[in-house]
């Protein structure tokens, strides 16, 4: 059997493993956010949504995702 | 009438009250609370998505965006740097122009931190946010910020959550003669009453969350908040009478019999 090679990175600040080569909209589409209510930070640089498809998660990236909670 | 039309960087509200999201028992309480209250315009924070567990119900469910105008809001940041940050981010979730700038320099008395504060609104307005300043009661901090660009000058009228109510009438009377811009109390009202004093001061608008969310009956409160502000705006616009040490007959006092 091929070995996948996976790669560490965080999100929302929670360690998690993915294949190497992942795109961002992959990892977006896998943890089934709602893309449009949401902003993503990738390393602290905020990222255009409609460019997720073209960025390749590399080793150690640190991905943000937030939304619009309850608040005064 | 016009003059009931609450104007915020050419943007028009009908209702005077603006109303935050937090501390509510559950989301839907708060889009009761929200709906009973008129207000058209709510703060909001932006935080983490849940990547655990997505069951967790999301705002944007329960107050429609396109109904509601959401005004994302920088609770909980403590220096300009965190602040640009957040409304960076909330600008990028659709488009949201128009924030609520809120830097906290004390973490028990929940005091905005002005020099950050001031130096933040000048950064947002020149990256083309409409910024709606919390503050304190500071009428030549407020002069500053009005002179940096802010859309909103916002003056506490006691710590944040505290329910004291308005502690320097005198101070918000100043800022409200020196600037055009709106002016609305925001942060520490306890009370439906509170909220009229502020609108009979001269304020544009009052935004609540504490006294409504936290409220033994929080519709009830939000109604109360409604007409308080409805009540203290007409009072304002009425013309009140001049004070008088004696006492005044209503009644005649020819003819008496």
């Amino acid at each position: 059997m091929k070995n996948i090679i996976k790669i560490k990175i965080k999100v929302n600040g929670k360690v998690k493993l993915i294949k190497n080569n992942t795109k961002l909209s992959n990892l977006i589409k896998f943890l089934k956010i709602p893309v449009k209510k949401v902003a993503i930070e990738l390393n602290q640089e905020i990222v255009d949504k409609k460019k997720l498809e073209k960025i390749i998660l590399k080793k150690n990236d640190k991905i943000e995702v937030v939304h619009f909670i309850g608040g005064g | 009438m016009e003059q009931n039309i609450l104007k915020v960087a050419d943007k028009k509200f009908k209702s005077r009250l603006i109303v935050g999201t937090g501390k509510y028992k559950s989301m839907k309480e708060c889009a009761k609370a929200i709906k009973l209250s008129g207000a058209e315009i709510v703060t909001v924070a932006v935080r983490r998505v849940n990547i655990t567990d997505k069951k967790k119900p999301l705002l944007m469910d329960y107050i429609d965006p396109k109904k509601i105008t959401y005004l994302p809001n920088t609770a909980g940041c403590f220096n300009s740097k965190e602040a640009l940050r957040t409304l960076r981010l909330a600008r990028e979730i659709g488009g949201w122009k128009l924030v609520k700038l809120e830097v906290l320099g004390d973490k028990k008395n929940l005091f905005p931190e002005m020099i950050e504060t001031l130096k933040s609104t000048e950064i947002l307005t020149k990256e083309g946010f409409k910024v709606m300043v919390y503050c304190n009661d500071d009428p030549l901090m407020a002069k500053r910020l009005e002179n940096v660009g802010a859309s909103a000058i916002m003056p506490l009228a006691a710590p944040i959550g505290s329910g004291l109510g308005i502690l320097n009438k005198i101070n918000i009377k100043i800022i409200r003669a020196q600037t055009k811009l709106p002016l609305i109390i925001d942060a520490g009202l306890g009370q439906a009453s509170d909220a009229t004093i502020a609108m009979e001061l001269g304020c544009d608008g009052v935004l609540v969350n504490t006294a409504i969310a936290k409220a033994t009956k929080p519709y009830d409160m939000a109604l109360a908040f409604k007409n308080a502000v409805i009540a203290g705006r007409y009072s304002y616009l009425s013309g009140r009478i001049k004070k008088n040490l004696m006492g005044n007959p209503s009644s005649p006092t020819k003819g008496v019999i």
